[in-house]
């Protein structure tokens, strides 16, 4: 077999394997089980908990977890605002880079609390370190955020009546310390060791082979770079990303960052087997999920390691498959792995071009922002497939005869009616804000000449995708799209706000109001929730809602291009 | 009763046609939000059509348009059709019923005659032998055999009587002998048949939990094709696709979920029928959906379990007694008890009592305090009753109670059977063995229930090691023995804390309470006023084991809505390479790739699109009215089973239906 192939399938076991421990341990964090950690972190979360003057033992129903939450994200929102428009003159800059304008300071701002990452500017020119500095504690914030919403769901699954659903502060502060702080330093120390830099010193100038003189920007890259891949937000330190060898020098750390991508999205399905004590639960949400996840990957390792046939019939060869916007170092399998891990995580990080992948490859990674829960960002991705199970649930109970009951509660019309809002919510931020977008572009395209780089179906696919990265927190871009313009700064900092605290708010509500109702013990009638049956079910209605909003904008961006290639 | 074997007759069918059009009243429609949106594309295409007589071609010819508004029209008055021939049936059913009370003359307690539309609530009249009841009501004197069979069909005549639980009459049943004097219990036109009738006809039907949570769910659908029709206005200006109104009226309709819109009224209405058709009738929808959902049964023993009543089977005399003389005993004590159990004690004993010659007998009734009952004559004090009870007679007046009698007692309950023990002059002399008939067919019904996932449990006075006997032979999961009323109440009670439904039936007054607690309370029709009131539902036949299809036709809707719902939305799939290619195909001929089908033109497969969505609803209309068939094979098959059916069946028809549809438009452009 392929070496290419070999080196996926290698990525994609190591995920599984560390996956299924560390899911175990990040159960016991929420529970609150001793680990044989708590002689390092009792010490270090005491000091949080004392500095931030919470008692994590009191316990929270769920708007109060939710006024917790968006507490917490608006002050280092204000904080980011004031750091990014004033770094020019603030400390930590040797590199002397101006401060941020307004437009794009939100839209920065916002993409970083929202843990979506979609960058409108290039670090090495537009951030000094204070602001990467600013950014990276969001990479920890809006991270440990999703986890910690997402145990309050987990715990608001439980098979009892209640209303206080632990702490919020609790959980945020547990989800950075124990499960994002030590593995993010592992990454870090294995990417200092390949010679990602690591320093508060300035650009360095080096000598060309040619003799001529560069300047190489610097700066606390490798810190950035683990946790970024590891709390799914993808903001690179530098523009390129990690397709940059400062970011992801060699085949051994994009191992490592691949990987980290859907660690602990993963991890996070096994921790619900484990907090719920329910592990058929948990293996029937990663069975839908990895299902999922290979509908969308096994294509595009197809279309990319065939190349293009465009380039073909030019009479190149492409033994190497598409390589236009890849690293020579990664090759097209490992690239296109990357892009659907990225894409459908919500994670945003590209180790290649996304805007020149093959067509049909390109809708894979749309697809995977557009279903957004295939393993999904950290914590939010298992909430938004809660949300398609509360819709599988609906229909599913109603085929068997009952009305619809979830893990022993009842699912009925307020549960319904925030499900479907919220399942409303994205094809309406996505579709609403390319139709606007378009519309603008095809009311003046002189004026708007700027923002597309390629006219036709692909420059529809750039639009479409810019607000599908935006509207998924993925943060990722088909790049070729000219986006540092007041109107697409605004327009996607709306998009993700609305498509980061919405999907938040709906589910906690839901799980919230489940938890308070009286619990139903199961019997030969219930429609069981851990069952291949009702996987298949989920996945029905995932791909239903999915494709079923999303086919016609597909079919004008895509698949025309696609058939128009083919 | 006549039951209509067939869905409709031609009278029903009229009268549905009529209404359909008098539906399309949109303040009417307003409560559809599916078919409503539907309703107002037909407006818009009207309004386009009328504009291409104009002469204006860019919206493609009027007999293009024309005919896609006819569709959308049809489409519409379908849904409005299968609304109401669902209520022409259901009416049509109830009518059968009211037809009974046709009006009557009426014999008022001072002796005038009114006639039967003229009683008011709390009115008092008399019926004798051979009077129609001119209205509901319940017997506050005297006692009368009634052939009920307008009603139920069953031709053997009835008991009722004042005072009991078996105290209520029903207007248009018949009095066969003796004399009742009787209270009006309900308004002219608000009987519970009266009230069935309003709801199955809309004017007070209320939409149900379930059916508001599924009406948010196919809005929300509706929404994001909304969505989804409206941008891709730019989207197609963007590539340089004039798309027609018709064209995206056309994709709006398909891809919304009409089938399961425009038939779900239908299902829920047909739900109420199909419990009328059962002889029940139901105060409210949701009763019908929350017996789907039944977990815990509550069955008395006699009548549902075991065959009326109880029977005797043998004489067991005491040590020193010859069986002639506790049969004797036996026979005298049981001479003036009219009760089954007294009745079969003679037949068992075959003697004529007459042939017994005793001076001036007097007869002693059962009572609850004394719990047993004789005869007393000259010189002889024959008692027959409960263990216990002839027990402390005995023991009161000195004598021993042989040790051999208590073992036979205890023999004959841990066989289920009931004893009676019979005392002459204060000393035992033997015990008379009652056995309950376990009715054939149950124990299967009750594996059914238990494969439904619903525990049964049966409720009776039994004495707890008869209890558990019955309870084994007969397969129920769970008893309540010498059960007091409120035994019942606290036993619902200490389900519903556990999160169970809880189903019973019950006739007595004092069953009201627990009826009303009950999540299904099904009182049935010859019980007292008060248990008829304080249920949900009430079966006109008096029959026990009725719960059971109660709670089958519960499930049956639920199934039904869930099935059609994922058919209408798996639909989606086919009608998207219907219509997506049609759009485009124009201005990117490479679409044609898209086209699966081979559909022959863009217009064609539109139109076929809508004709295919159109026809469908009436296609279905006779599984919405009969619902889909429930078989209790547990909820993981159910769903296979039902997602194979409707959801990979959903996905495929239309590509054959459509398809076909095409061949048939093709042959006409």
């Amino acid at each position: 077999m392929n070496t290419e192939i070999l080196g996926v399938i290698f990525m994609y076991l190591a995920v599984v394997v560390l996956a299924i421990p560390l899911g175990r341990y990040i159960g016991k964090v929420f529970n609150y089980e001793s680990t044989w950690l708590d002689k390092l972190f009792n010490p270090l979360d005491r000091l949080f908990y004392k500095f931030g003057g919470i008692d994590p033992s009191v316990g929270m129903n769920w708007k109060e977890h939710l006024v917790a939450l968006l507490t917490i994200n608006a002050f280092w929102f204000i904080y980011s605002m004031f750091i990014l428009t004033n770094m020019g003159w603030l400390p930590l800059n040797p590199d002397g880079n101006p401060s941020m304008g307004w437009d794009l300071a939100f839209n920065t701002a916002v993409s970083f609390v929202t843990n979506t990452n979609l960058q409108h500017y290039s670090g090495e020119t537009g951030l000094s370190y204070l602001g990467q500095l600013t950014l990276m504690l969001w990479q920890f914030v809006s991270a440990g955020t999703g986890i910690a919403i997402c145990a309050v769901v987990f715990i608001a699954m439980k098979e009892r009546t209640m209303e206080k659903l632990g702490n919020f502060y609790g959980y945020f502060v547990r989800s950075c310390t124990r499960i994002l702080l030590p593995i993010a330093f592992i990454g870090a120390v294995v990417l200092v060791f390949n010679g990602t830099p690591m320093t508060f010193e300035g650009k360095d100038t080096v000598t060309t082979l040619e003799g001529a003189e560069q300047q190489v920007s610097r700066g606390p890259v490798a810190a950035f770079v683990s946790i970024k891949q590891l709390g799914t937000n993808g903001g690179g330190f530098y523009g390129p990303n990690s397709t940059n060898p400062m970011e992801n020098p060699n085949y051994l750390t994009n191992i490592l960052e691949t990987v980290y991508i859907v660690l602990i999205p993963m991890a996070m399905v096994f921790a619900l087997g484990h907090v719920l004590r329910r592990r058929k639960l948990a293996w029937m949400v990663f069975g839908v999920m990895t299902f999922g996840f290979l509908c969308l990957l096994l294509p595009t390792i197809y279309y990319e390691m065939n190349g293009n046939p465009a380039i073909t019939d030019m009479g190149v060869q492409q033994q190497l498959g598409s390589m236009e916007g890849k690293e020579v170092r990664f090759g097209p399998a490992a690239s296109a792995y990357w892009a659907i891990n990225t894409t459908a995580t919500s994670n945003g990080s590209v180790n290649a071009m996304h805007d020149s992948m093959t067509p049909l490859a390109g809708m894979f990674t749309l697809l995977g922002m557009m279903v957004n829960c295939f393993y999904g960002g950290v914590g939010v991705g298992f909430i938004n497939f809660y949300v398609f199970i509360i819709l599988a649930v609906f229909i599913g109970g109603l085929m068997v005869g009952r009305t619809p009951e979830f893990l022993g509660k009842k699912v009925e019309a307020r549960e319904v009616k925030i499900a479907m809002i919220i399942a409303l919510l994205h094809p309406f931020l996505i579709l609403g804000g390319t139709a606007l977008a378009t519309y603008l572009y095809n009311g003046d395209p002189e004026s708007y000449a700027g923002w597309l780089a390629n006219p036709g179906y692909h420059g529809f696919s750039e639009m479409l995708y810019e607000f599908t990265s935006s509207s998924a927190n993925n943060g990722s871009g088909f790049e070729g799209l000219g986006d540092n313009t007041p109107f697409w700064n605004v327009a996607c900092g709306v998009v993700m706000l609305f498509a980061r605290y919405l999907p938040i708010v709906g589910p906690v509500a839901i799980a919230g109001s489940l938890a308070a109702k009286k619990y139903i013990p199961e019997s030969a009638g219930t429609l069981k929730a851990d069952t291949s049956t009702f996987g298949m079910m989920v996945f029905a209605v995932i791909a239903i809602v999915a494709a079923l909003a999303f086919f016609p904008s597909l079919t004008l961006g895509p698949i025309a291009e696609y058939f128009s290639l083919y | 009763m006549d039951t209509n074997k067939s869905l409709f007759t031609k009278d029903m069918v009229q009268e549905a046609l009529r209404q359909s059009f008098i539906k399309l009243d949109p303040r009417v429609m307003f409560r559809n939000p599916v078919m409503f949106t539907v309703e107002i594309g037909t407006l818009v295409m009207l309004i386009v059509t009328v504009m291409t007589l104009t002469g204006d071609q860019s919206q493609g010819s009027f007999g293009y348009n024309f005919t896609i508004f006819l569709v959308l029209l049809l489409t519409v008055l379908f849904a409005n059709f299968a609304e109401a021939i669902a209520e022409a049936r259901g009416k049509a059913q109830a009518e059968s019923l009211r037809r009974t009370r046709e009006e009557t003359a009426a014999t008022l307690q001072d002796g005038r005659m009114v006639s039967s539309s003229y009683l008011q609530k709390g009115d008092v009249f008399i019926c004798k032998a051979g009077d129609v009841i001119p209205a509901d009501g319940e017997i506050i004197e005297g006692l009368a055999t009634i052939d009920e069979s307008a009603i139920t069909g069953e031709s053997a005549p009835v008991i009722r009587e004042s005072g009991g639980d078996k105290s209520s009459v029903t207007g248009g049943t018949k009095v066969l002998s003796d004399r009742i004097k009787v209270r009006v219990t309900a308004q002219p036109g608000e009987s519970f048949l009266d009230k069935m009738i309003a709801l199955v006809e809309g004017a007070s039907r209320q939409k149900t939990p379930n059916e508001i949570a599924l009406t948010i769910l196919l809005a929300g659908f509706t929404l994001v094709f909304i969505i989804v029709c409206v941008t891709l206005k730019p989207f197609g200006d963007y590539a340089h696709t004039p798309i027609t109104i018709a064209a995206f009226i056309s994709l709006f309709v398909c891809l919304i979920p009409t089938t399961i819109g425009g038939l779900l009224s239908a299902i829920g209405i047909a739900g109420m029928d199909r419990a009328l058709r059962a002889n029940v009738i139901t105060k409210s929808g949701k009763a019908v959906e929350t017996a789907g959902d039944i977990d815990v049964l509550l069955l008395d023993k006699t009548g549902t379990i075991t065959i009326g009543n109880r029977k005797a089977t043998a004489f067991h005399p005491a040590p020193g007694v010859a069986n002639e003389v506790l049969v004797r005993a036996a026979v005298l004590a049981s001479m003036a008890d009219g009760t089954p159990e007294g009745k079969s004690i003679i037949e068992l004993a075959g003697v004529n009592p007459d042939s017994y010659d005793v001076a001036s007998p007097r007869f002693i009734p059962f009572t609850a305090e004394t719990r047993s009952s004789g005869i007393d004559a000259d010189g002889i004090r024959i008692r027959k009753g409960a263990t216990d009870a002839i027990r402390q007679l005995v023991e009161k007046a000195g004598n021993a109670f042989p040790q051999q009698t208590k073992e036979t007692v205890r023999v004959i309950a841990s066989n289920g059977g009931t004893p009676l023990v019979v005392s002459e002059n204060d000393k035992a002399i033997g015990v008379i063995e009652l056995q309950d008939i376990v009715k054939p067919g149950i124990r299967e019904r009750f594996e059914r229930l238990r494969k439904m996932g619903i525990k049964t449990v049966m409720v009776t006075g039994d004495n707890p090691l008869t209890a558990k006997y019955i309870a084994e032979k007969a397969g129920v999961d769970d008893f309540i023995a010498e059960a007091k009323p409120e035994d019942k109440m606290n036993y619902i009670k200490k389900e519903q804390a556990g999160g169970r439904l809880v189903a019973m039936m019950g006739d007595g007054t004092n069953d009201a309470p627990a009826l009303a607690q009950a999540d299904v309370g099904v009182a049935m029709n010859s019980g007292t006023q008060a248990a008829k009131e304080a249920g949900n539902m009430v079966d006109l036949d008096n029959d026990p084991t009725k719960l059971i299809e109660v709670v089958e036709i519960g499930k049956q809707l639920l199934m039904t809505r869930g099935t059609l719902t994922t058919f209408s939305i798996a639909n989606d799939m086919a009608k998207y390479f219907a219509i997506i290619p049609a759009l485009f195909i124009a201005a990117i001929p490479a679409l044609q790739g898209l086209n699966i089908m081979g559909l022959h033109s863009p217009e064609s497969a539109i139109l076929s699109a809508v004709i295919f969505n159109a026809i469908i609803i009436p296609l279905l209309i006779p599984l919405a009215l009969k619902g889909v068939a429930y078989k209790p094979i547990g909820a993981s098959a159910l769903l296979r089973r039902n997602l194979f059916i409707y959801g990979l069946g959903g996905i495929l028809v239309p590509f054959a239906g459509i398809k076909l549809i095409d061949m048939l438009v093709s042959l006409f452009s």
